[in-house]
Protein backbone atom coordinates (compact mmCIF):
# COMPACT_ATOMS: atom_id res chain seq x y z
CA UNK A 1 0.00 0.00 0.00
CA UNK A 2 1.86 3.40 -1.16
CA UNK A 3 1.41 5.91 1.31
CA UNK A 4 -1.41 8.73 0.82
CA UNK A 5 -1.25 12.05 0.32
CA UNK A 6 -3.23 12.70 3.66
CA UNK A 7 -0.32 10.62 6.05
CA UNK A 8 2.25 11.34 4.56
CA UNK A 9 1.72 15.49 5.50
CA UNK A 10 1.16 14.41 8.35
CA UNK A 11 4.20 12.31 8.75
CA UNK A 12 5.99 15.15 7.47
CA UNK A 13 4.57 17.71 9.64
CA UNK A 14 5.33 15.10 12.77
CA UNK A 15 8.89 14.88 11.70
CA UNK A 16 9.58 18.48 10.99
CA UNK A 17 7.95 19.72 14.54
CA UNK A 18 9.64 16.75 16.34
CA UNK A 19 13.35 18.15 14.57
CA UNK A 20 12.03 21.50 15.41
CA UNK A 21 10.88 21.40 19.02
CA UNK A 22 12.30 18.39 20.02
CA UNK A 23 9.65 17.73 22.61
CA UNK A 24 6.64 18.23 20.22
CA UNK A 25 3.74 15.43 20.23
CA UNK A 26 1.21 15.17 17.47
CA UNK A 27 -2.20 16.08 18.20
CA UNK A 28 -4.04 13.04 19.38
CA UNK A 29 -0.81 10.56 20.28
CA UNK A 30 0.84 10.73 23.31
CA UNK A 31 4.34 11.80 23.46
CA UNK A 32 6.07 9.23 25.66
CA UNK A 33 8.61 7.32 24.06
CA UNK A 34 6.91 4.01 24.52
CA UNK A 35 3.37 5.33 22.82
CA UNK A 36 5.02 5.98 19.56
CA UNK A 37 6.00 2.43 19.19
CA UNK A 38 2.97 1.45 19.49
CA UNK A 39 2.26 3.99 16.60
CA UNK A 40 1.05 1.31 13.52
CA UNK A 41 3.76 2.06 10.21
CA UNK A 42 3.65 1.45 7.07
CA UNK A 43 2.81 -2.00 6.67
CA UNK A 44 5.64 -4.21 4.80
CA UNK A 45 4.65 -6.12 1.98
CA UNK A 46 6.19 -8.75 -0.12
CA UNK A 47 5.08 -11.39 -3.40
CA UNK A 48 7.16 -14.47 -1.66
CA UNK A 49 7.72 -14.33 2.01
CA UNK A 50 10.26 -16.34 2.98
CA UNK A 51 12.93 -17.51 6.06
CA UNK A 52 16.70 -17.86 5.96
CA UNK A 53 17.84 -20.37 9.20
CA UNK A 54 21.51 -19.62 9.07
CA UNK A 55 22.53 -22.99 11.31
CA UNK A 56 26.06 -22.18 11.78
CA UNK A 57 25.28 -19.43 13.52
CA UNK A 58 22.41 -20.79 15.03
CA UNK A 59 24.95 -23.31 16.71
CA UNK A 60 26.95 -20.83 18.27
CA UNK A 61 25.55 -20.40 21.84
CA UNK A 62 24.23 -23.27 23.04
CA UNK A 63 20.67 -23.47 24.68
CA UNK A 64 19.89 -19.89 22.99
CA UNK A 65 15.68 -19.77 23.42
CA UNK A 66 15.63 -15.88 22.75
CA UNK A 67 13.45 -16.27 19.26
CA UNK A 68 11.27 -19.16 20.84
CA UNK A 69 10.28 -16.88 24.13
CA UNK A 70 10.16 -13.76 21.98
CA UNK A 71 8.05 -15.93 19.50
CA UNK A 72 5.35 -17.51 22.59
CA UNK A 73 5.19 -14.44 24.54
CA UNK A 74 4.22 -12.27 21.58
CA UNK A 75 1.62 -14.30 20.34
CA UNK A 76 0.11 -15.57 23.44
CA UNK A 77 1.28 -19.44 23.16
CA UNK A 78 0.62 -21.25 26.45
CA UNK A 79 3.64 -23.57 27.85
CA UNK A 80 1.52 -26.79 28.47
CA UNK A 81 3.97 -29.88 29.74
CA UNK A 82 2.67 -32.36 28.54
CA UNK A 83 4.10 -33.46 25.20
CA UNK A 84 0.77 -34.83 24.06
CA UNK A 85 -0.92 -31.46 24.54
CA UNK A 86 2.09 -29.05 24.26
CA UNK A 87 1.16 -25.64 21.81
CA UNK A 88 4.22 -24.44 19.84
CA UNK A 89 4.56 -21.88 17.35
CA UNK A 90 8.28 -22.29 16.98
CA UNK A 91 10.85 -24.63 18.95
CA UNK A 92 14.15 -27.12 18.70
CA UNK A 93 14.12 -30.01 16.97
CA UNK A 94 17.27 -32.73 16.65
CA UNK A 95 18.98 -32.49 13.25
CA UNK A 96 17.60 -36.65 12.20
CA UNK A 97 14.03 -35.71 13.49
CA UNK A 98 14.00 -32.37 11.41
CA UNK A 99 16.06 -33.26 8.09
CA UNK A 100 15.64 -37.40 7.96
CA UNK A 101 16.85 -37.99 4.28
CA UNK A 102 20.29 -36.50 5.31
CA UNK A 103 20.30 -38.64 7.94
CA UNK A 104 23.74 -40.96 7.93
CA UNK A 105 26.08 -43.06 9.97
CA UNK A 106 29.25 -40.60 9.38
CA UNK A 107 27.19 -37.71 9.67
CA UNK A 108 29.52 -34.34 11.06
CA UNK A 109 29.80 -34.88 14.82
CA UNK A 110 28.05 -31.24 15.43
CA UNK A 111 25.34 -31.90 13.21
CA UNK A 112 24.44 -35.19 15.11
CA UNK A 113 23.94 -33.12 18.13
CA UNK A 114 22.85 -30.33 16.74
CA UNK A 115 19.12 -29.36 17.77
CA UNK A 116 17.74 -27.17 14.56
CA UNK A 117 15.06 -24.30 15.10
CA UNK A 118 11.54 -25.42 13.09
CA UNK A 119 8.44 -23.77 12.70
CA UNK A 120 5.90 -23.59 10.41
CA UNK A 121 6.92 -23.30 6.56
CA UNK A 122 5.05 -21.73 4.72
CA UNK A 123 5.09 -24.40 2.22
CA UNK A 124 4.25 -23.00 -1.65
CA UNK A 125 1.96 -26.26 -1.69
CA UNK A 126 0.67 -26.51 1.72
CA UNK A 127 -1.33 -29.63 2.11
CA UNK A 128 -2.66 -28.63 5.23
CA UNK A 129 -5.09 -25.50 3.39
CA UNK A 130 -6.14 -27.95 0.84
CA UNK A 131 -7.99 -30.45 4.11
CA UNK A 132 -9.15 -27.67 5.60
CA UNK A 133 -12.95 -28.39 5.09
CA UNK A 134 -13.94 -24.37 6.58
CA UNK A 135 -11.20 -22.53 4.76
CA UNK A 136 -9.89 -21.48 8.22
CA UNK A 137 -6.28 -21.90 7.38
CA UNK A 138 -4.93 -21.10 3.18
CA UNK A 139 -2.48 -19.36 1.22
CA UNK A 140 -2.35 -15.67 0.75
CA UNK A 141 -0.88 -14.19 -2.58
CA UNK A 142 2.65 -13.24 -0.27
CA UNK A 143 2.68 -17.35 0.56
CA UNK A 144 2.37 -16.62 4.16
CA UNK A 145 0.39 -19.51 5.25
CA UNK A 146 -2.58 -18.00 7.46
CA UNK A 147 -5.14 -18.90 10.03
CA UNK A 148 -8.29 -17.75 11.00
CA UNK A 149 -8.97 -18.36 14.32
CA UNK A 150 -12.70 -17.24 14.04
CA UNK A 151 -13.55 -20.07 11.70
CA UNK A 152 -11.23 -23.41 12.61
CA UNK A 153 -13.64 -25.70 13.79
CA UNK A 154 -11.42 -27.77 15.35
CA UNK A 155 -11.12 -30.80 13.13
CA UNK A 156 -7.53 -31.00 12.93
CA UNK A 157 -7.55 -32.48 9.41
CA UNK A 158 -4.34 -29.83 8.68
CA UNK A 159 -2.69 -31.21 12.17
CA UNK A 160 -2.87 -34.76 10.06
CA UNK A 161 -1.72 -33.53 6.84
CA UNK A 162 1.28 -30.89 7.82
CA UNK A 163 4.59 -33.29 7.16
CA UNK A 164 6.48 -31.28 10.22
CA UNK A 165 4.38 -31.53 12.98
CA UNK A 166 3.66 -26.92 12.67
CA UNK A 167 0.28 -27.64 13.80
CA UNK A 168 -0.79 -27.66 17.35
CA UNK A 169 -4.30 -28.64 19.15
CA UNK A 170 -5.62 -26.64 22.04
CA UNK A 171 -6.82 -29.68 23.74
CA UNK A 172 -7.97 -26.99 26.74
CA UNK A 173 -8.72 -23.68 27.78
CA UNK A 174 -4.76 -21.95 26.91
CA UNK A 175 -5.27 -18.73 29.13
CA UNK A 176 -4.46 -20.83 32.23
CA UNK A 177 -1.12 -21.67 30.98
CA UNK A 178 -0.24 -18.17 29.81
CA UNK A 179 2.71 -16.30 32.05
CA UNK A 180 1.72 -12.94 30.72
CA UNK A 181 -1.05 -12.37 28.15
CA UNK A 182 0.07 -9.88 25.36
CA UNK A 183 -3.16 -7.55 24.83
CA UNK A 184 -2.13 -6.76 21.67
CA UNK A 185 -2.82 -10.34 20.31
CA UNK A 186 -5.57 -12.89 20.83
CA UNK A 187 -5.29 -15.88 23.37
CA UNK A 188 -6.80 -19.19 21.30
CA UNK A 189 -9.76 -20.83 22.76
CA UNK A 190 -10.02 -24.53 23.26
CA UNK A 191 -10.58 -26.40 20.35
CA UNK A 192 -8.64 -24.27 17.27
CA UNK A 193 -5.68 -25.12 16.06
CA UNK A 194 -2.86 -22.70 15.64
CA UNK A 195 0.92 -22.12 14.18
CA UNK A 196 2.90 -19.47 13.15
CA UNK A 197 1.54 -17.10 11.15
CA UNK A 198 5.21 -15.08 10.01
CA UNK A 199 3.64 -12.41 12.20
CA UNK A 200 1.46 -11.24 9.60
CA UNK A 201 0.38 -8.72 12.12
CA UNK A 202 3.79 -7.27 12.89
CA UNK A 203 4.25 -6.98 9.14
CA UNK A 204 0.72 -4.87 8.94
CA UNK A 205 1.89 -2.52 11.44
CA UNK A 206 5.19 -2.03 9.71
CA UNK A 207 7.69 -4.39 12.37
CA UNK A 208 10.13 -7.74 11.31
CA UNK A 209 9.10 -10.60 12.97
CA UNK A 210 9.26 -11.03 16.21
CA UNK A 211 11.64 -14.09 16.21
CA UNK A 212 13.94 -12.35 13.88
CA UNK A 213 14.01 -9.11 15.99
CA UNK A 214 15.02 -11.50 19.30
CA UNK A 215 17.67 -13.08 17.49
CA UNK A 216 21.58 -11.17 18.64
CA UNK A 217 23.44 -13.42 15.92
CA UNK A 218 20.99 -12.68 13.01
CA UNK A 219 20.49 -16.00 12.34
CA UNK A 220 16.86 -15.48 11.20
CA UNK A 221 16.61 -13.91 7.89
CA UNK A 222 13.47 -13.08 6.60
CA UNK A 223 12.97 -11.86 3.09
CA UNK A 224 10.87 -11.46 -0.15
CA UNK A 225 12.10 -13.64 -2.51
CA UNK A 226 10.86 -12.42 -5.49
CA UNK A 227 12.78 -9.75 -4.72
CA UNK A 228 16.38 -10.09 -6.01
CA UNK A 229 18.14 -7.43 -4.29
CA UNK A 230 16.77 -9.26 -0.63
CA UNK A 231 18.70 -10.47 1.67
CA UNK A 232 17.24 -14.23 1.72
CA UNK A 233 18.03 -14.14 -2.23
CA UNK A 234 21.87 -12.89 -1.42
CA UNK A 235 22.12 -15.69 1.36
CA UNK A 236 20.49 -18.24 -0.87
CA UNK A 237 23.44 -17.94 -4.07
CA UNK A 238 25.51 -17.40 -2.21
CA UNK A 239 25.30 -20.61 0.18
CA UNK A 240 24.14 -24.23 -0.02
CA UNK A 241 20.43 -24.16 1.30
CA UNK A 242 18.13 -27.20 2.38
CA UNK A 243 14.94 -27.47 3.16
CA UNK A 244 12.99 -29.98 5.48
CA UNK A 245 11.63 -33.15 3.52
CA UNK A 246 11.61 -31.79 -0.21
CA UNK A 247 10.85 -35.00 -1.71
CA UNK A 248 7.08 -34.45 -0.36
CA UNK A 249 7.07 -31.72 -2.82
CA UNK A 250 5.12 -29.02 -0.46
CA UNK A 251 7.77 -26.61 -1.68
CA UNK A 252 8.73 -25.26 1.82
CA UNK A 253 9.82 -21.61 1.94
CA UNK A 254 11.89 -22.04 5.16
CA UNK A 255 15.90 -22.63 3.49
CA UNK A 256 18.69 -23.89 6.19
CA UNK A 257 22.08 -22.93 5.55
CA UNK A 258 24.10 -26.08 7.14
CA UNK B 1 -72.97 -27.10 35.72
CA UNK B 2 -72.32 -25.53 39.30
CA UNK B 3 -68.42 -25.27 39.20
CA UNK B 4 -68.40 -21.10 37.60
CA UNK B 5 -66.83 -20.63 40.77
CA UNK B 6 -64.40 -22.48 40.94
CA UNK B 7 -63.59 -21.99 36.84
CA UNK B 8 -63.25 -18.42 37.42
CA UNK B 9 -61.32 -18.66 40.70
CA UNK B 10 -58.78 -20.90 37.81
CA UNK B 11 -59.10 -18.67 35.45
CA UNK B 12 -57.71 -16.15 37.97
CA UNK B 13 -54.63 -18.23 39.59
CA UNK B 14 -53.79 -19.22 36.22
CA UNK B 15 -53.66 -15.51 34.77
CA UNK B 16 -51.61 -14.14 38.29
CA UNK B 17 -49.37 -16.71 37.75
CA UNK B 18 -49.00 -15.61 33.97
CA UNK B 19 -48.72 -12.31 34.78
CA UNK B 20 -46.20 -13.17 37.59
CA UNK B 21 -42.97 -11.57 35.89
CA UNK B 22 -45.00 -8.37 35.61
CA UNK B 23 -46.48 -7.11 38.78
CA UNK B 24 -43.51 -8.81 40.60
CA UNK B 25 -41.30 -6.27 39.04
CA UNK B 26 -44.02 -3.84 39.93
CA UNK B 27 -44.28 -4.68 43.54
CA UNK B 28 -40.74 -5.39 44.04
CA UNK B 29 -39.87 -1.96 42.68
CA UNK B 30 -37.11 -3.16 40.66
CA UNK B 31 -36.36 -0.79 37.52
CA UNK B 32 -37.38 -2.44 33.85
CA UNK B 33 -35.48 0.06 32.09
CA UNK B 34 -33.14 -0.33 29.75
CA UNK B 35 -29.72 -0.72 31.20
CA UNK B 36 -27.41 2.75 31.00
CA UNK B 37 -23.99 1.99 29.04
CA UNK B 38 -21.32 4.12 30.42
CA UNK B 39 -19.76 6.21 27.52
CA UNK B 40 -15.96 7.80 27.17
CA UNK B 41 -15.72 10.82 28.96
CA UNK B 42 -12.56 12.20 26.36
CA UNK B 43 -13.64 11.68 23.37
CA UNK B 44 -17.53 12.12 22.02
CA UNK B 45 -17.37 10.91 18.60
CA UNK B 46 -17.05 6.91 17.74
CA UNK B 47 -15.98 5.15 14.18
CA UNK B 48 -20.23 6.35 13.11
CA UNK B 49 -22.88 7.82 14.44
CA UNK B 50 -24.40 6.73 17.63
CA UNK B 51 -27.75 5.15 16.06
CA UNK B 52 -25.73 3.25 13.82
CA UNK B 53 -23.29 1.56 16.38
CA UNK B 54 -25.87 1.02 18.41
CA UNK B 55 -27.48 -1.18 16.02
CA UNK B 56 -24.59 -2.72 13.91
CA UNK B 57 -21.98 -2.81 15.73
CA UNK B 58 -22.19 -6.53 15.36
CA UNK B 59 -22.16 -6.37 11.56
CA UNK B 60 -19.57 -3.72 11.42
CA UNK B 61 -16.95 -5.84 14.39
CA UNK B 62 -17.41 -8.76 11.51
CA UNK B 63 -16.61 -6.71 8.51
CA UNK B 64 -13.67 -5.57 10.36
CA UNK B 65 -12.68 -9.19 11.32
CA UNK B 66 -12.69 -10.37 7.68
CA UNK B 67 -10.93 -7.23 6.72
CA UNK B 68 -8.03 -7.60 8.80
CA UNK B 69 -7.95 -11.59 9.00
CA UNK B 70 -8.78 -12.65 5.45
CA UNK B 71 -7.62 -9.11 3.58
CA UNK B 72 -4.86 -7.85 4.95
CA UNK B 73 -6.82 -4.34 5.71
CA UNK B 74 -6.06 -3.23 9.01
CA UNK B 75 -6.66 0.54 9.12
CA UNK B 76 -10.31 2.08 9.11
CA UNK B 77 -11.57 5.44 7.57
CA UNK B 78 -14.60 6.43 8.76
CA UNK B 79 -17.04 9.03 7.05
CA UNK B 80 -15.34 12.08 8.13
CA UNK B 81 -12.35 10.99 6.93
CA UNK B 82 -10.75 9.97 10.41
CA UNK B 83 -8.69 6.74 10.73
CA UNK B 84 -8.59 3.49 13.18
CA UNK B 85 -6.91 0.70 13.70
CA UNK B 86 -9.48 -2.38 12.95
CA UNK B 87 -8.81 -3.83 16.41
CA UNK B 88 -11.35 -4.64 19.13
CA UNK B 89 -8.83 -4.85 22.28
CA UNK B 90 -5.15 -4.26 21.09
CA UNK B 91 -2.99 -1.11 22.28
CA UNK B 92 -1.75 0.01 18.95
CA UNK B 93 -2.75 3.13 17.79
CA UNK B 94 -3.34 5.30 14.41
CA UNK B 95 -2.72 9.66 14.98
CA UNK B 96 -6.83 9.40 15.04
CA UNK B 97 -6.77 6.85 18.03
CA UNK B 98 -6.82 3.29 18.66
CA UNK B 99 -9.01 0.47 19.12
CA UNK B 100 -12.76 -0.19 20.63
CA UNK B 101 -11.42 -0.48 23.78
CA UNK B 102 -8.91 2.01 23.92
CA UNK B 103 -12.10 4.36 24.39
CA UNK B 104 -14.45 1.90 25.84
CA UNK B 105 -12.14 0.88 28.46
CA UNK B 106 -14.56 -0.85 30.82
CA UNK B 107 -16.12 -4.06 29.30
CA UNK B 108 -18.12 -4.57 32.34
CA UNK B 109 -20.09 -0.97 32.51
CA UNK B 110 -19.85 -0.86 28.54
CA UNK B 111 -20.44 -4.10 26.43
CA UNK B 112 -21.57 -6.15 28.94
CA UNK B 113 -24.54 -3.97 30.56
CA UNK B 114 -26.22 -4.33 27.72
CA UNK B 115 -25.48 -7.51 26.39
CA UNK B 116 -26.58 -9.40 30.07
CA UNK B 117 -29.93 -7.70 29.71
CA UNK B 118 -30.67 -9.00 26.19
CA UNK B 119 -29.09 -12.19 27.22
CA UNK B 120 -26.51 -12.17 24.45
CA UNK B 121 -23.30 -13.74 24.98
CA UNK B 122 -21.10 -13.15 22.12
CA UNK B 123 -17.56 -15.23 22.65
CA UNK B 124 -15.32 -12.28 21.47
CA UNK B 125 -13.14 -12.31 24.72
CA UNK B 126 -12.70 -16.38 25.45
CA UNK B 127 -9.86 -15.12 22.51
CA UNK B 128 -9.76 -11.15 22.75
CA UNK B 129 -8.17 -9.99 25.62
CA UNK B 130 -10.16 -7.60 27.61
CA UNK B 131 -8.21 -4.27 28.67
CA UNK B 132 -7.22 -4.14 32.76
CA UNK B 133 -7.38 -1.21 34.67
CA UNK B 134 -10.43 -0.26 36.28
CA UNK B 135 -12.62 -3.21 36.62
Amino acid sequence: MAVKRREFCKLAGVSALALAGGSASAPGAAAEANETDKLIGEPIVGNRWAMVVDLQACRKEEGCRDCIVACHSTHNVPAIDEPKEEVKWIWKEHFAEAFPNQQHEYLAHDLQHEEVLVFCNHCDSPPCTRVCPTQATWKRDDGIVMMDWHRCIGCRYCVAACPYGSRSFNWRDPRPYIDEINADFPTRSRGVVEKCTFCDERLAQGRMPACVEACKDKCLVFGDLEDPGSEVRRLLEKRHAVRRKPGLGTQPEVYYLV
Amino acid sequence: MNDKGRIVLGLLAFLVLITFPVWYNLVSGQDSRPPEVELPTDETRCVADREFMRTEHMQLLMDWRDAVVRDKQRIYTTEDGRQFPMSLAGTMHTHDGGSCMSCHANKDKFCDRCHDYLSVTPYCWDCHVEPKGEQ
